[in-house]
């Protein structure tokens, strides 16, 4: 893994993301970023948070960095390091510390998959101080006014390990995601804008989503995403039959389990 | 044993029946049997005969019936299909008595035939998940399906018959399986039930053949809306009706009013008025398999049981939500709900309520929400009456209600199986496993608040101590890893030498690193801890002691652990209390209910291993253990004794061992030496000699076992 300057100028979205607002997400966003509030995106796989944060970043004309936490992600992964170069040792900024330096976003995805050490980093800059410390370096960074974290975690996972410690939790704005559903058709105007396909079609797909979405907890552990949608949606657009397009994009995504697998094919087999 | 080899002659085979069948004391007459297993080959009276003996081994009688029909069994039935016949009758002992076992017996030609069609058929059994599975993802209510003799649906389950084979493949049959399950939830899901309470239709058949009739026109409205909702499964539909054996035609006379009844927009109202309309009419339609039958009965005794049940539900549900937001305020004025229809696009089928609080809408957990959505379907409204929460007085009968059907007190009536999980069992003399044989129980031990645990911790505090900073020291254990080429800190040997190689000209290392690597513990253990009335005593003390030990070790290491008792009393009454489930915390509950373990009855053990087996490999752990401590062997008040007992544990350990579970035994039984290896393998148990020395023990057994 070889280590590199990032320049903070490529983290800048040019082009306005496609985003469909479910509620008044994009107003809180703007009023917590306006109040140097770190902001937590709850919410199920593949329902728009990453998605929201680019727009958010397109909106507020900010560099957008993105970690995604896994269990081996240590503190220096976040802040950074020394490595050795030609015989010397040198510096290097972690995207964390590039964020709050550049004045970015600084989006932490799965927050609760990374080492519970790595939490404790982000807790001086997500409370009032604002500060970032670098022990290697022995120095405070301070974040300016347009820094802002925002971290991500999916509530459905209940596993006792997997749980946000409070200390972490209360320090901020929650703001929850979640598909939108069949309701007022926001969900199938995600789906047609992204995939190209008509919107009735969408509307059943998004009606199958409902169908697995039903059967969560009752042998599926997570219904479709708005993400998985969108794949069968593509599929779909590109001439492959809907009830395919659900076996490959949709069911076997969710589950291995054979006579779940042939439950969630016989209900899609059914809506089209 | 038989020799295989040589066929035996008839009055060899009648000794070995009078033996097996037990002759000397019964009287029967075995003479004719072996006459004719004399005329077959070695190897069929082989095999004949060793189904006569498993099946003596539940039942003599039954053994014996078998002997008398071995050869006409071979005329009728391959040696697979009479295993399965044998089964099949000793399965029907097993639950419903000898006569009915008797019945199978000699029904071997019903049975052969039944055989067949189920080659080509679709069995409930099989499909059952699948149409399941695909009635949990439709909306609305959830339906539960079961066997019955007809198709129809008393608007919480959904009958279907074991067997379908109307059709020539099994792919039909398991078609018109999902044909009739999804029509009959369309029956509860599309208003035609409360259509017809509200008419008062289900009160008692006022007017002959309404009932009937309304079930064949409401059918035809069904076939429209689920056109339009399932295309795909109305495309299945017609592809079936076309076959005679599931669909006739309707006379001319229908046809104007299907096509009408098909339009969208017809309401059940429509239908019911529709139908008193032409009644005496229309008629000479035999409607379509999958319409399945009207049963009123069944239809109104749910709906109005579902009614009165929700109602309290609902109201609760209220009264709970008021006493959360009142919080510190409990004496103030009743809070004051609402509603609002939130229908959408004009779908009737989606019309919602929302519930409003001082006149803003209210988030009802969902469990509330789907007991609303059910309100809804039943009653097409939420009336009025719904919205006072429920007092205080009502608040506790519910409750009763509701508790009335878990645990204890089920067994202060007549026995039955609601509420437990049934588990099978070996029978080592079948050969084979008796289905649904126990039924288990999880209960919670009554916690006692006596400092039990406290007392323990003080009595050894020196070794708690110990306890402590040995599991301490097994936690995640920080492994330094060196030469890395990044890394948290300088590996300075490195270092040194790089410098050294790059002064000599030489290329140097970027590996130069050292870097923490977490080498993480992902073990969730059980244990199952035997509550039988022999533990009664010291010995019993001992696991209490041994247990809180156990948890303050397991408790600096942070393992994922469980606690469990087992007891048992005949197959109808196995029990497995709650002691700490796997993400329950350590802590004053725990405590008190360890405290609380007493003594119970037998000890029953293959269902407490089945079932959790079950619970561990519901965690997602890399290594499972199953640590049973117990003072004896396996034995139960109902043959669960002597052999029988200990295969069966035996075949529960196999299984455990095949779903990847490690089980391991720690027992005080001297005698255990004799049977513990056959049961846990050479080296999976402990055997204590002293009773006291069980607190010890069992931390430091299982600290050895996973480190
Ligand atoms: N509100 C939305 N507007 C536009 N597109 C959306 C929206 N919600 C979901 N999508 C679509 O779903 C896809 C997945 O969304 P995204 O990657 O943001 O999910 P996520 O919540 O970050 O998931 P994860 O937790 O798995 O990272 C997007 O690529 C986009 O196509
Ligand atoms: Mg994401």
């Amino acid at each position: 893994m070889e280590a590199k300057t990032i320049h903070i100028d490529e983290y800048i979205i040019t082009r306005e993301p496609f985003y469909q607002s479910t509620g008044d997400e994009i107003a809180i966003f703007e009023a917590a970023y306006a109040n140097h509030l770190p902001v937590l995106l709850k919410g199920p796989t593949g329902c728009g948070k990453t998605r929201f944060m680019e727009y958010m970043a397109w909106r507020l004309r900010r560099p957008l960095i993105t970690v995604s936490c896994h269990d081996d992600l240590t503190a220096s992964d976040l802040v950074g390091r020394y490595l050795v170069r030609g015989g010397e040792t040198v510096w290097i900024d972690g995207p964390l510390t590039q964020a709050v330096r550049a004045g970015g976003i600084c989006y932490l995805d799965e927050v609760v998959e990374a080492r519970k050490d790595t939490m404790v980093v982000i807790h001086p800059l997500a409370d009032d101080r604002r500060v970032l410390p670098i022990e290697k370096l022995g120095t405070l960074v301070e974040a300016p006014a347009e820094f802002c974290l925002s971290i991500s975690y999916n509530p459905g996972y209940q596993s006792v390990l997997k749980d946000l410690k409070q200390s972490t939790r209360q320090r901020f704005v929650a703001l929850e995601f979640d598909y939108p559903g069949p309701g007022p058709g926001l969900e199938a105007e995600i789906v047609a804008a992204e995939s190209g396909l008509e919107r009735e079609m969408a509307a059943r797909l998004v009606q199958f989503a409902g169908m697995t979405r039903n059967l969560k907890g009752g042998g599926l552990e997570e219904g479709a995403s708005t993400r998985l949608l969108v794949h069968a949606a593509k599929l779909i657009a590109s001439g492959v039959s809907p009830v395919s397009a659900c076996r490959g994009a949709i069911a076997q995504a969710l589950t291995d389990d054979p006579e779940m697998l042939a439950a969630v094919n016989e209900l899609s087999a059914s809506l089209f | 044993m038989i020799a295989a080899r040589h066929a035996l002659s008839a009055p060899r085979i009648e000794a070995l029946l009078d033996e097996l069948l037990e002759v000397e004391f019964t009287f029967r007459q075995t003479a004719d049997a072996a006459a004719r297993l004399a005329t077959l080959d070695a190897d069929t009276q082989h095999f004949m005969i060793d189904w006569i003996k498993r099946v003596a081994s539940t039942n003599l009688e039954l053994g014996y019936q078998v002997a008398c029909r071995a050869v006409a069994a071979l005329d009728a039935m391959p040696r697979q299909m009479i295993e399965e016949w044998a089964l099949r009758a000793m399965d029907v002992y097993d639950r419903k008595g000898l006569r009915p076992a008797l019945l199978v017996i000699e029904g071997l030609d019903a049975f052969a035939s039944e055989q067949r069609a189920r080659a080509r058929g679709a069995v409930l059994e099989r499909c059952e998940g699948v149409l399941q599975g695909v009635l949990h993802g439709l909306s609305g209510r959830a339906l539960k399906v079961e066997a019955a003799a007809r198709i129809y649906t008393d608007s919480e389950k959904i009958f279907l018959p074991q067997l379908l084979a109307q059709l020539p493949s099994e792919a039909e049959n398991f078609s018109l399986y999902k044909v009739s399950a999804v029509f009959q939830w369309a029956r509860t899901r599309f208003g035609g039930f409360s259509a017809l309470r509200r008419a008062g239709v289900l009160e008692g058949e006022a007017t002959p053949g309404l009932l009937a009739l309304f079930h064949r026109l409401e059918g035809l409205r069904l076939e429209g809306i689920l056109s339009r909702e399932l295309p795909g499964l109305y495309r299945e539909l017609t592809l079936l009706g076309r076959n005679p054996a599931v669909a006739v035609e309707p006379p001319s006379q229908w046809a104007p009013w299907r096509s009408r009844l098909m339009e969208a927009g017809v309401s059940a109202d429509d239908v019911l008025a529709l139908a008193r309309r032409q009644l005496g009419r229309l008629h000479g339609w035999r409607a379509p398999l999958y319409y399945g039958e009207p049963d009123r009965e069944a239809l109104r005794a749910c709906m109005e049981a579902r009614i009165e049940r929700e109602k309290g539900r609902f109201r609760v549900a209220l009264a709970e939500i008021q006493s959360e937001l009142r919080g510190d305020h409990p004496r103030g004025a009743p809070l004051r709900f609402g509603q609002r229809p939130v229908g959408e696009r004009g779908d009737p089928q989606e019309a919602q309520i929302e519930i409003l609080l001082d006149d803003q809408p209210l988030a009802l957990p969902p469990e509330v929400q789907r007991t609303l959505g059910s309100i809804i379907q039943d009653l097409d409204a939420l009336p009025q009456e719904y919205l006072s929460a429920a007092g205080a007085g009502e608040y506790d009968a519910e409750r009763e209600g509701e508790e009335r059907c878990a645990g204890e007190s089920v067994w202060s009536g007549t026995y039955h199986e609601e509420g437990a999980s049934l588990y099978p069992e070996w029978d080592y003399r079948r050969k084979h496993y008796r289905k649904e044989w126990c039924a288990m129980r999880e209960i919670d031990v009554e916690p006692v608040h006596d400092g039990f645990a406290e007392q323990t911790l003080v009595k050894y505090g020196g070794l708690v101590k110990h306890l402590r900073k040995s599991f301490e020291a097994l936690r995640d254990e920080e492994r330094l890893l060196r030469r890395q080429p990044h890394g948290d800190g300088v590996d300075i040997d490195a270092l040194v030498e790089a410098l050294a190689e790059m002064r000599l000209g030489r290329e140097m290392s970027d590996r130069l690193f050292t870097r923490m690597h977490r080498s993480e513990r992902n073990i969730a253990a059980a244990f199952m801890v035997d509550m039988s009335g022999s533990t009664k005593g010291w010995i019993n003390d001992a696991e209490r002691e041994a247990l809180v030990l156990l948890c303050e070790a397991l408790e600096s290491l942070g393992d994922r652990y469980a606690i469990y008792g087992f007891s048992s009393n005949t197959r109808k009454r196995c029990e497995l209390f709650r002691i700490k489930r796997f993400d329950e915390p350590y802590g004053a509950g725990v405590r008190a209910r360890i405290s609380g373990i007493r003594p119970r009855d037998y000890t029953r053990m293959g269902f407490a291993i089945r079932h959790l087996t079950r619970l561990l490999n519901e965690t997602d752990a890399r290594t499972r253990i199953l640590i049973t401590l117990s003072d004896g062997k396996p034995d139960d008040y109902d043959n669960y004794r002597g052999v029988y007992g200990i295969e069966d544990t035996r075949r529960a350990l196999i299984e455990a061992r095949r779903a990847r579970v490690h089980p391991y035994c720690i027992t005080i039984d001297e005698l255990a030496r004799d049977y513990l290896p056959h049961l846990y393998g050479p080296a999976a148990y402990t055997v204590l000699n002293e009773v006291s020395a069980l607190p010890l023990k069992v931390s430091d057994i299982y600290r050895r076992l996973t480190s």
